[in-house]
């Protein structure tokens, strides 16, 4: 594989964080695989004890684990739709946060389901989807889109680190003789001759044209879960397109505050630039306005129709004494403070752009939240019931651990990955810090598509 | 084949206990009576159980006897999809007969091996604005022709059948709840642990008609009884209720019944002005209701004299100045 020397001194910059997996990386991986054991406990007590062990009940039968799933399987959904962007624009500027997003697409799309099997009752009859399936339901839908995308979403991370495990494996790098072998295999047999080039690069697209349909698809069929129910704050028209809009907002927080850590992390300033800090921004500014006119129309309409049911669900989200201040605070901190921020040339730097960015991300969990637990915490009956814990749903602490086990096995897949592949994606780059270098990209660029034609 | 041969070994054992069920029947009055005795008297299979004698004798008989002749009309499980041919069950509760006496709660409990809190078939105070008058409303399984909760199951684990009924299948159930969250009506319950059962409950085969023995990490929920319907008896809830609330019957033979008068199902819905509960969902329910009008009962009567815990349930609306 030949690199042009920009190429070659980004792989050289990067080159010792893939050689070697440091103390800090241990500390790192150890400190997640406790969190993953606790988890691991609660979800034996789960197994063992049944759901009861949960803050899930009667009415409200689904809890924390498909906040969870809903957050983090939207994180992939974003991944891919912003991978697939960028490549298919060929933004040049946009080269080195593509990995990133793919990384953030495909380790989501695996622990994100992990959390739907949480809220599954009978674990030992998983195989029940595939043996009794039945097509009328929103849940085979999901079953059959999630797989699909797990796959779609794989190859297209595979399919962008062809050529750089050729790079990896024409490096001669310090590494274990296995990980030689495993990009030898993976790099299958690329030498960047004319031929393979145009195939990857036909593949490459054909995969990002499908996988941005693809996502938004998935991501309208999980919204589907809900609004297919009769259920005041599910039952509603735009949930498709709001829960697209919605994973969009909060991957691209995600990717932010991934690209702020690995810049630190790896003194990745001169590929992680201020300018990609700005740009980003400038997408989470108009998403949070999408989003923010999406969340208007739900509760705008349903208060202002005020037929009872939707009365019920709105007032609770509003009253003081329910879920008034956490509604504020998830609009306040999830959409509003963000524009502003972004919009304010003097707060339009990165270290602030990330501060609201990862406020964002808790925010719009809390969204989900409120999206999921007050609509079935009101019922079209009265509840009339005496336990608190089935009036009310308050999340126990295997619920948490195991929420916490989530975010810790996310941060360890991501850690693993971005020690086997460079953050920075180095076949691919594009030197846009100098005017003569971009016009070089486009060349290069050009002489591409003529190889295609 | 198979089922014949369930059939047959289940008359077996039927004609072989039938000389001591009988005593048991006859001393008892119903099986969930000597059910309930088996349950605190035996800790295990083959254990000796006490039971009073129609001469008001104590008398001890091996609880491997004690076989539930009721919940023995085990069907196949095509036929547990397929339902009863020729029925159409539906139900007519009248609101103004129901004094909340709450003898259908525990007839249903007692019939199916529920504990106390797990309520197939409640009994809520309905207040339908500010200035309504607060009635008594007896609420089971809809059974909806449009179930919302049969739509949205993956794995086809509750189903409709053809005489009308909406049933589950717990050998099947992955115990997602999704039907729990999609039912407008709360109707749905979960096995959130171990449920407790007779020992002898819990060895038997299961059956989506009886819905025995329950499953952890399944769903559940009022089932119409379709074993009793198919030995010609009605739900207990409805032999249960002191004044009659509960009309049974078959839509196709246009007859309903609470027990002690049987009328025509389409002329009581028309006299009596039946409607559907929260008809504008579209669920098209298989449960009528007929408006609480010249109420039997001040609502206070089921009320008053409610043991605290289940009085708490309706304090809100029973005695709104006082805080709870």
């Amino acid at each position: 594989m030949e690199l042009n020397s920009y190429q070659q001194e980004a792989f050289d910059y990067q080159r010792p964080n893939i050689e070697k997996f440091g103390k800090k990386n241990w500390m790192w991986t150890i400190f997640f695989l406790l969190w993953i054991a606790v988890g691991g406990y609660a979800l034996y007590l789960q197994i063992a004890k049944g759901h009861i062990v949960t803050g899930m009940r009667d009415n409200v039968v689904w809890g924390l684990f498909i906040v969870n799933f809903i957050f983090i399987i939207g994180l992939s959904y974003a991944g891919a739709i912003i991978s697939g962007l960028l490549h298919l624009f060929h933004v040049s500027w946009g080269k080195p946060i593509i990995r990133l997003a793919q990384i953030m697409t495909v380790v989501s799309v695996i622990v994100g389901p992990i959390f739907i099997l949480l809220c599954i009752g009978r674990l030992d009859r998983l195989h029940h989807l595939f043996i009794y399936p039945r097509l009328q339901s929103p849940m085979t839908w999901d079953v059959l889109a999630i797989l699909t995308y797990l796959v779609g979403s794989i190859l297209f991370l595979y399919m962008a680190l062809i050529k750089d495990f050729a790079v990896y494996r024409d490096a001669k790098m310090n590494i274990p003789k296995w990980r030689q072998k495993l990009y030898t295999i993976l790099a299958i047999g690329y030498r960047g001759g004319a031929s393979q080039k145009r195939h990857l690069i036909i593949s490459q697209n054909l995969l990002a044209i499908i996988i941005i349909p693809l996502s938004i698809m998935v991501s309208s069929i999980l919204s589907w879960v809900f609004g297919m129910t009769l259920r005041p704050g599910w039952h509603s028209t735009i949930f498709g397109p709001y829960f697209v809009l919605g994973a969009l907002y909060s991957g691209v927080g995600v990717l932010i505050v991934a690209m702020w850590a690995y810049r630190k992390m790896y003194k990745l300033d001169n590929y992680f630039t201020d300018k990609h800090f700005t740009y980003l921004g400038y997408c989470m500014m108009v998403l949070a306005a999408g989003y923010g006119y999406f969340t208007f129309s739900e509760y705008f309409t349903s208060w202002f129709g005020s037929a009872k049911w939707d009365s019920d669900v709105i007032d609770k989200l509003f009253n003081p004494a329910e879920y008034g201040w956490w509604t504020l605070g998830a609009n306040l901190v999830g959409i509003l403070i963000p524009i502003f921020i972004v919009a304010i040339p003097k707060t339009r730097k990165p270290q602030w752009i990330t501060l609201v960015a990862f406020l964002m991300i808790i925010a719009l969990w809390i969204k989900r939240y409120l999206i999921i637990v007050p609509t079935l915490e009101t019922p079209a009956l009265p509840m009339q019931d005496t336990r608190m814990e089935y009036v009310k749903y308050a999340a126990t602490w295997p619920e948490w651990a195991l929420t916490f086990a989530g975010i810790a096995s996310f941060l360890l897949l991501f850690t693993i990955i971005s020690k086997f592949v460079t953050v920075i994606p180095v076949s691919e780059l594009v030197d846009t810090s100098h005017h003569h270098h971009a016009e070089h990209a486009i060349e290069e660029d050009k002489k591409d598509k003529i190889q295609l034609a | 084949m198979v089922q014949e041969e369930i059939n047959d070994k289940s008359r077996r054992s039927f004609l072989k206990t039938a000389a001591v069920a009988t005593v048991v029947t006859a001393a008892c009055g119903s099986a969930a009576c000597s059910c309930s005795s088996a349950k605190t008297d035996t800790a295990a299979e083959g254990g000796k159980v006490r039971l009073l004698s129609p001469d008001g004798e104590i008398v001890e008989i091996d609880s491997a006897y004690l076989n539930h002749q009721e919940h023995m009309a085990i069907v196949s499980k095509l036929e547990q999809r397929q339902g009863i041919a020729g029925k159409r069950f539906v139900m007519v509760v009248d609101l103004a007969l129901c004094k909340n006496a709450r003898k259908c709660i525990t007839a249903c409990q007692k019939w199916h091996y529920r504990p106390e809190e797990t309520e197939w078939l409640s009994v809520k105070l309905m207040k339908d604005s500010e200035k309504a008058a607060p009635y008594w409303f007896p609420k089971q399984c809809f059974h909806c022709d449009n179930p919302p909760c049969v739509k949205v199951c993956p794995v086809d684990a509750t189903f409709k059948r053809q005489d009308g009924l909406v049933l589950i299948d717990n050998d099947r159930c992955i115990g997602c709840k999704f039907c729990m969250a999609a039912c407008p009506y709360s109707t749905r319950v979960f096995n959130w642990d171990e449920p407790e059962m007779p020992i002898d409950i819990r060895n038997l085969k299961y059956s989506a008609e009886t819905g025995l023995p329950a499953k952890v990490g399944t769903v559940e929920k009022c089932d119409f009884c379709p074993d009793r319907s198919r030995e010609g008896l009605l739900p207990p809830c409805v032999e249960a209720c002191p004044n009659g609330v509960f009309y049974f019957g078959d839509e196709n033979e246009d007859t309903v019944t609470n027990g002690s008068e049987t009328v025509s199902f389409s002329q009581l819905i028309k006299d009596r002005a039946a409607y559907r509960f929260l008809e504008e969902l579209g669920t098209k329910p298989r449960v009528y209701y007929l408006p609480p009008k010249d109420r039997q009962f001040p609502v206070e009567r089921g009320y008053d004299d409610l043991p605290g815990n289940i009085k708490d349930r309706f304090k809100d609306i029973m005695e709104p100045n006082k805080k709870s």
